[in-house]
């Protein structure tokens, strides 16, 4: 549990369903005050610690997953929060919505295999000096399941070096022991990638739902590092 | 069909209708007057076969309904269980079976649209979904298609609901060559003092229309395409299918269960089959009340809709729902928040008739009880089939008795019937709501109920093959293998929906199924004190003349009052105990292992004794509850054999092994790969050993110790010679991979 003062708000898209399981670890597990905000308010988000774009399928995603939600009223805000360096973590159609909405490099394509994937996958963390991750040790690996259709994370050579150089790759699918490459990729994401951070370190997006790993009724709880670490990054930022 | 709607009606548009002469002359007799072409249409949707239950509904009372649970049975848009804590779980099973033959895609997504809204209209929040998949031969290459094709469809329309597919079953047989089956399971939860009816009351309340706007998609889905034997102009009916839009009904789900939090809504109900007719008259029905639409309110996709197409349109996605009269701007309120076209499209009367109305007049004037009450509950014949004479005997005598069981066991692992649905179920979403305690691969699906400490269990069965060999018989261990399935999961059933599919009713051979199944349901239902609390009645599966082998589907619905003493089906721990509870008895009818090794479909169906069913549920339930055990697994398809490689296999880290050593005087492939049911497969620590030896005699129960866990082979001795050892690794990759292999080869 943390201070009572901790404040995190889940933005509510048409079609967002991963925002209750969000709002029950965040509350329930960790004892964060939590909000959801619908998509059509325009209102000022600096009152919370951070802001979570949940799971989903926001507009059906008709068109392409997340084209339709940047053009929710909300996303000015969580634009303008973001560039406030607010905490921003966009989890499966969150994630496509910040790429969308171009607070993240790159794209999200549909799965090499063509079919929706949901499973139990191993993540290595790449970056534990990130807001996101500094509860992980460097390398760990993560169990945690994903639940998508397009999740094939591409960016062009350049973006990809880019992001290699300045560690904003956090999160790449591997092995049970960490080894990652073509077996260890489940959707054809370039580099294995499953999550990134922004130059600036305060808004990731990742594939993977550690949501559903962060419950203790049940046996995996890897998921948990992922809030723990936003979590104390909140309180006392300097790493 | 097209006819100007001023045609004058006649038996003839009555036929192409789908209507009986006889049942024209009905119609006259009780309107007293000729029906207009709109009016026509009404009744040929709502006296169809899908939607009166004509043939049926004689049979459906032998079925058990009540109980102490029971809050609503059924009758509604579903049934509805108390489970304490103030809650109740609201579920039922659905077929939609011919729209997925004749479009796979559409026709699995709007299978699971239509049962999401029966569950929601109620007021409960979905909370899981099971399917219940039946396909043709293998090697036709159109079942690769129509597989792929049902699979994306649910997994299209799941996962963008938000609500999990955590379970359900896939068969494959040449039965269903010219018809696959299509059913689908939800469940939802509830407050159990905030039922919603579908009810019309309260003369001079508003009747609002949201959801969808009304297309000409889908007129006479449930008269022409459900209501009819496939033929060669089964292809044409393709647009009688809808098209789903789940995100519509992601909106749908959020905008009903926000609107039915407020007192002031009376009654709603969706539009299923026979859209905005069955809706209007259903809810005018059991308030005893009419109603009168305004059609030119009703929200339309495209100018120019007759009446008679806008009332028997199906689209996809649309709901009514009745309010109290100066409470129509909040409702409107919140259909506007979640971008939902919404409209006042008509008021509830005294009188109790509905009449429709287009630019001032009249255009149809029906009296309610004659629609709903009017069609004849048929008498139809009933004969035993001939062909039950050919196929009841099996001489074993005629069958060479294998020296080694490895082959069987590896054919058997990768018969579609029995290998690994993982490639089905990766598919789904089964994990979203954080409810599901026990992902699909175990006996039953397992959900915790949020707030409480309870978990309620799923599982939902049919051997058809049992059922074409003895359909009373067959029926009752559908029943029996469903309950088993919850028991292996700690839990105890509370109530039973089901979903019958059957050939054409109007063959006396497909009714004497009909009524055998009903009545097998019926007794083990009875024996095992489980309600049937909804269901569905799909006649018609044939083709050219050929029907499917009958499929009474029961999906059985079960509670643990502890989540955390939920069980799983694979070996925990190398050094632990197997045991077997239950007898078995030197059988092989109806087998798997007979259809695959023998290529027969022949013989006496398994033996269920239904007592002897009770105890060695009863006796897992205890073992479970007191924590005695490890695992429990139920023998099933492939029989002994089969269950022993999948407690070895199913699990989700690396497979283990086991050494099982057994004393019988009956064949070992009967032993081994025997169906017999009633039959539980456990393991357990070694300190527990004397307790649960104690606990089988106290019971009464047949149990014996077997085996041990452990090791890297799955071994198998009888009567002292080894009839089984293969790698467990080997087993697994024979069941693990069988149907993706089959689904993604290219033809």
């Amino acid at each position: 549990m943390v201070d009572s003062i901790m404040k995190s708000a889940v933005v509510v898209f048409p079609g967002s369903n991963c925002d209750h399981d969000c709002y029950h670890i965040l509350k329930h597990v960790f004892g964060v005050e939590t909000e959801f905000i619908w998509h059509k308010e325009e209102r000022d988000l600096s009152a919370f610690n951070f802001v979570v774009l949940p799971g989903g399928f926001s507009y059906g995603d008709y068109l392409r997953a997340g084209a339709i939600a940047r053009f929710s009223p909300i996303m000015k805000a969580v634009t303008r929060y973001a560039g406030d360096g607010g905490r921003v973590l966009g989890i499966c159609n969150g994630f496509q919505i910040l790429v969308e909405a171009g607070l993240l490099p790159g794209a999200l394509l549909h799965n090499d295999t063509q079919k929706f994937i949901c499973r139990h996958v191993y993540v290595k963390v790449e970056n534990a000096a990130t807001a996101f991750t500094r509860t992980c040790s460097p390398g760990a690996v993560l169990k945690i399941p994903i639940a998508h259709h397009q999740g094939g994370y591409y960016a062009d050579r350049e973006t990809l070096s880019r992001l290699e150089a300045n560690r904003q790759v956090v999160f790449t699918y591997c092995d049970e022991s960490g080894r990652g490459g073509e077996a260890a990729n489940p959707n054809g994401s370039m580099n294995n990638i499953a999550g990134i951070v922004n130059e600036a370190g305060n808004v990731l997006g990742m594939m993977p739902h550690p949501e559903r790993v962060a419950d203790p009724l049940w046996p995996d709880v890897d998921g948990q590092r992922v809030f723990q670490s936003l979590i104390e990054s909140c309180a006392s930022p300097a790493l | 069909m097209k006819l100007s709607p001023d045609v004058t009606v006649n038996v003839q548009i009555a036929r192409e209708h789908g209507l009986t002469g006889e049942e024209y002359r009905r119609i006259l007799d009780l309107l007293g007057r000729i029906p207009n072409l709109t009016e026509l249409g009404i009744f040929s949707v709502m006296w169809s076969e899908h939607c009166s239950y004509k043939s049926s509904r004689p049979f459906l009372s032998a079925l058990p309904t009540e109980g102490p649970r029971v809050i609503q049975g059924p009758g509604e848009n579903a049934g509805v269980v108390d489970i304490g804590d103030g809650l109740a779980v609201v579920f039922k099973i659905e077929s939609h079976n011919h729209p997925s033959f004749v479009e796979p895609h559409q026709g699995a997504a709007t299978g699971v649209g239509g049962i999401l809204r029966d569950i929601f209209t109620m007021g409960a929040r979905p909370i899981a979904l099971l399917d219940s998949l039946r396909f043709g031969d293998p090697a036709d290459p159109r079942m690769r298609f129509l597989l792929n094709g049902v699979v994306e469809g649910i997994s299209n329309y799941g996962n963008c609901t938000g609500v999990p597919t955590v379970g359900g079953e896939i068969y494959f047989d040449d039965c269903y060559n010219g018809n696959i089956l299509v059913n689908v399971f939800c469940l939802g939860l509830i407050k159990a003092d905030k039922v919603f009816l579908g009810r019309a009351s309260g003369t001079g309340n508003p009747v609002i229309y949201f959801g969808s706007k009304t297309g000409r998609d889908g007129i006479h889905g449930a008269s022409l395409l459900a209501s009819a034997e496939f033929d060669e102009s089964s292809e044409e009916k393709r647009p009688t299918v809808q098209v789903g839009d789940p995100f519509t009904e992601k909106l749908l789900i959020e905008a009903s269960l926000d609107l039915m939090k407020h007192p002031w809504v009376v009654g709603i109900q969706d539009m299923g089959a026979a859209g905005l007719t069955s809706s209007s008259f259903e809810m005018a029905s059991r308030a005893g009340t009419g109603i009168d639409l305004d059609l030119d309110q009703v929200p339309r996709r495209e100018k120019g809709m007759t009446p008679y197409e806008i009332m028997l349109s199906e689209s996809q996605e649309r709901m009514l729902v009745v309010v109290e009269a100066g409470h129509e701007e909040e409702a409107l309120e919140i259909f506007r928040k979640w971008d939902l076209d919404a409209a006042v499209v008509g008021r509830v009367t005294e009188q109790p008739r509905v009449r429709l109305i287009e630019g001032g007049d009249v255009v149809a004037d029906l009296p309610v009880h004659v629609v709903v009450e009017g069609p004849l509950s048929l008498k139809r014949k009933i004969r035993r089939p001939n062909y039950l004479d050919e196929v009841d005997h099996l001489n074993l005598n005629d069958l060479p008795e294998p020296d080694r069981g490895d082959a069987a066991l590896k054919r058997l692992l990768s018969s579609l019937n029995i290998a690994s649905k993982e490639w089905v179920y990766d598919q789904y979403d089964h994990m979203v709501r954080l409810n599901t305690l026990v992902l699909p691969g175990s006996d039953a699906a397992v959900l915790r109920v949020p707030g409480t400490s309870k978990a309620v269990a799923i599982s939902v069965d049919c051997n058809s093959r049992y059922c074409y060999l003895d359909p009373f018989n067959g029926a009752r261990i559908a029943v029996a293998e469903s309950s088993r399935n919850l028991a292996c999961s700690g839990a105890f059933p509370i109530g039973l929906t089901n979903c019958l599919n059957f050939g054409n009713p109007e063959k006396p051979e497909i009714m004497w199924q009909f009524e055998q199944g009903v009545q097998g349901i019926a007794e083990a239902c009875k024996f095992l004190e489980i309600p049937v609390v909804s269901g569905n009645v799909s006649l018609y599966n044939e083709t050219r003349g050929i029907g499917i082998f009958p499929t009474p589907t029961v999906a059985v619905v079960g509670l643990l009052e502890d989540s955390r003493k939920h069980m799983t089906q694979w070996f925990k721990r190398t050094g632990d105990f197997v045991g077997l509870i239950g007898l078995t008895i030197e059988e092989l009818g109806g087998s798997e292992y007979l259809k695959v090794m023998f290529e027969q479909v022949c013989g006496g169906v398994p033996t269920l004794e239904l007592r002897a069913e009770r105890q060695a549920q009863e006796f897992c339930r205890e073992l479970i509850g007191k924590g005695f055990i490890a695992s429990a697994h139920d023998c099933s398809e492939g029989g002994l054999a089969v269950a022993l490689a999948e407690c070895c296999i199913s699990g989700p880290g690396q497979p283990v092994g086991a050494a099982i050593e057994l004393e019988s005087t009956i064949r070992r492939d009967a032993f081994l790969f025997g169906e017999t049911q009633s039959r539980i497969l456990i393991s357990f620590s070694g300190e527990r050993r004397e307790e649960i030896l104690a606990a089988a005699e106290r019971s009464g129960v047949d149990f014996a110790v077997i085996g041990r866990v452990g090791g890297e082979d799955l071994s198998v001795t009888f009567n002292g010679a080894e009839f089984i050892r293969t790698r467990v690794e080997v087993l697994r990759n024979f069941w693990k991979g069988a149907l993706g292999e089959y689904a993604r080869q290219v033809t």
